[in-house]
């Protein structure tokens, strides 16, 4: 562990000369910590602010880091109010509970001495602040909604989705690549065109056949009909075509079977590929969100992302929930990615050819 | 024990015919060697009889059975391909095991079976490696174990021992000859190497641009191509050829050219008439002045302690390579006369055909 945390290091800090920084050094740490905000600093702010509370989200100017005003509870007042640092006229400050706003004035009254209120210029007040996790946000939606279920829902239709996917687009792809049969080449042209085709456009008749099946309000309307994808098909065969063809020849001389040789020769050997498209599928199974609006409108059904959406609601919206739960969104997305990266650039190098 | 006999095999990609007409047979437990320059067409006809290709027209026997329209894999023929092609995600020992595998044979069986081909080829120790963990040599045996496992009807190779380097070759072309002597299969060997062709073959055939252009036992070719490309494509060095005009001296002709002045006891000539003379390298002498057919200098020598090559230009001949068995010293440019070995001269007609030496 510590020789991977110095290897790190060293990685980390590494410039063009031994002894000092050359201009390029500069440049490239200018540069790569420039990628690292804007790639980075949405998902920090986002994890930031998913701790925050509803005030916390909505104030201007906004902050960063998790600060909530300090409210107080005053005598006669339903809510708690929010208190103020107040710059008297004489110089001192004091500390005062805003009971609201009108205008350029504040309505404020002293938690000390209920009883009386007064105007203060807003200009001469500031907010009391101070650094509170609000927990809530993770754990409210959690138990009071059904974000549970919904990641269940999720989980299942990305899992068997993903799996299914692999399992057709790679058989496809056999075909179209390795497999000879007459009206190849159409079939293949035949399934790139559908590239072409948005969803948007066949939306209506997809909805229509999936009612027709039944399969509205089942995880099955959302898994089936996107899982066999051209985009996958196309990419596993440019791999697979890839593949010696001397392999291939040597496994039909195997008295190998078509359906041995996709099994047990190709498929192995195309695990970098199909490592790539299981990260793709995943994705955008995962973050699918027009087709399962469209198929899932029962909340035990529901996915993430439509649980996500059901927070804004016609009049408001919970930012503070959907921060939260975006976040909880992202974290299994981003841990399958880091594991199964690996495998993209591994693999490709062991053909065992000469 | 299997005999493989080609009928008048045609075969062409679109418009373009590859293979013209080939007949070939080859007698059951022989080692037949297809040899040719590269793009004549010696790894297509093998892959036609592997079943790796389709043949436009003909017939493919195997043991007398009509076998064009039989998929590579029903074929019962193992191939070693000059890659190799082991999977490469198996194991050496999976790699052995797959053919049986796949004819679903018990597991017992088939660990005994690759085991004593193992044992065969001396791979016991690496059964349990990857290919990327073994030598060119190791990758070969594997090859050729999984080749074996199987009792095949008859063993193609594809140029098997083109990615090895030049000692192993050697040694693997003498333990392929023991092989053959051991298990004693049908095979067919492709190569482009006319060495390997010599030292393997019980027969050889040589293909030149889709034809057969001469099949027989590896010294008859070398003494008696039927071709000029035969002539030259056989033996190593090759052969030289110089250009001669055959003049007819009352019964007897004389060969003439710029350098050369000879007489022959080849009959059937037509005077007057251009024909190609050609002599093997180790079939010319280096001799005194007074007994020579040829004067030339030499360009440049090839010492090679055993023996010695000139490699010399004479009057009207470009270039003209001589053996020498033993060493010999001599300086560039300097001059070497040369005697031709009578009945080792062949001679060439025009079109390329070898004139027989027989009365008639």
């Amino acid at each position: 562990m510590s020789e991977t945390t110095s290897r790190i290091i060293k990685i980390a800090t590494k410039k063009r000369y031994k002894n000092k920084y050359h201009w390029t050094d500069y440049f490239s740490y200018f540069y790569l910590f420039l990628g690292v905000l804007l790639m980075f600093g949405p998902v920090v702010w986002l994890g930031l602010s998913s701790l925050k509370t509803l005030a916390g989200i909505q104030e201007y100017p906004p902050t960063i880091l998790p600060l909530s005003q300090i409210q107080v509870d005053v005598e006669g007042y339903d809510k708690p109010l929010p208190i103020f640092n107040v710059t008297q006229e004489d110089g001192s400050v004091k500390q005062l509970a805003q009971i609201k706003r009108i205008g350029i004035n504040a309505k404020m009254v002293d938690p000390l001495n209920p009883g009386e209120t007064v105007k203060v210029p807003i200009d001469k007040r500031e907010k009391i602040r101070e650094f509170k996790i609000q927990w809530q946000n993770y754990v409210d939606p959690l138990r009071k909604y059904d974000f549970l279920l919904y990641f269940k829902n999720s989980t299942f239709i990305t899992v068997v989705a993903t799996i299914i996917t692999l399992i057709i687009n790679s058989m496809a792809a056999y075909a179209l690549s390795i497999y000879e049969f007459r009206g190849k080449n159409f079939a293949l042209v035949f399934v790139i065109g559908t590239l072409l085709i948005p969803l948007t456009i066949i939306l209506v008749p997809v909805f229509y056949v999936v009612a027709n099946f039944g399969m509205i309000n089942s995880l099955w309307g959302v898994i089936l009909p996107g899982a066999a994808t051209p985009t996958g098909v196309f990419l596993l065969r440019q791999y697979m075509l890839t593949l010696p063809r001397e392999l291939i020849e040597a496994a039909r001389m195997d008295h190998a079977s078509e359906w041995a040789i996709y099994w047990r020769v190709v498929l192995p050997l195309s695990i970098p590929a199909i490592a790539v498209l299981a990260i793709f599928s995943i994705m955008w199974r995962w973050n699918d969100f027009l087709w399962p609006l469209i198929v899932l409108s029962k909340s035990e059904v529901y996915t993430l992302q439509i649980g996500l959406n059901a927070f804004h609601g016609e009049l408001t919206s919970q930012w503070n929930y959907v921060l939260s739960m975006t976040m909880v969104t992202l974290l299994p997305i981003a841990i399958i990615f880091a594991y199964l990266q690996k495998f993209i650039t591994t693999g490709i190098a062991s053909t065992g050819m000469k | 024990m299997t005999e493989i006999i080609l009928k008048d095999i045609f075969k062409s990609y679109d418009q373009t015919e590859v293979i013209h007409g080939v007949d070939l047979k080859v007698e059951s437990g022989k080692f037949l060697v297809l040899v040719g320059p590269s793009g004549c067409g010696k790894s297509t006809l093998l892959r036609i009889i592997a079943g790796l290709e389709r043949i436009t027209s003909g017939e493919i026997l195997i043991d007398g059975n009509e076998v064009s329209n039989i998929p590579a894999s029903e074929r019962g023929l193992a191939m070693v391909f000059q890659s190799y092609a082991l999977y490469p995600h198996m194991s050496v020992f999976k790699n052995m095991a797959f053919a049986l595998e796949n004819l679903k044979i018990d597991k017992k069986t088939i660990e005994e079976k690759v085991n004593s081909a193992a044992k065969l080829l001396q791979i016991e120790e690496y059964l349990q490696r990857k290919p990327k963990a073994l030598s060119g040599g190791q990758r070969q045996r594997v090859a050729i174990g999984r080749a074996i496992v199987r009792d095949p009807k008859a063993f193609l190779f594809d140029e098997p021992l083109s990615n090895l380097d030049a000692e192993l070759r050697v040694t693997m072309r003498k333990e392929l000859s023991a092989l053959h002597e051991k298990i004693g299969g049908t095979m067919i060997y492709v190569t482009h190497d006319q060495v390997e062709a010599m030292t393997l073959a019980d027969q050889i055939v040589v293909l030149n641009n889709g034809y057969v252009a001469q099949a027989g036992a590896p010294l008859d070719l070398y003494n008696n191509p039927s071709d000029i490309f035969v002539a030259g494509f056989i033996g190593s060095p090759k052969m030289n050829f110089i250009k001669v005009n055959a003049i007819d001296k009352s019964g007897s002709f004389n060969l003439v050219s710029d350098a050369l002045n000879l007489q022959t006891n080849h009959k059937n000539l037509q005077n007057n008439t251009t024909y190609s003379l050609g002599i093997r390298p180790e079939h010319i002498e280096v001799c005194e002045q007074q007994n020579s057919d040829l004067k030339v200098h030499v360009d440049f020598t090839e010492q090679l302690g055993s023996e010695t090559y000139f490699y010399c230009q004479g009057e009207g001949i470009k270039q003209l390579i001589v053996h020498h068995t033993g060493q010999y010293k001599i300086n560039k440019g300097e001059e070497l006369y040369l005697r031709f070995k009578r009945d080792s001269v062949h001679l060439f007609e025009e079109n390329g055909m070898s004139v027989s030496k027989k009365n008639n």
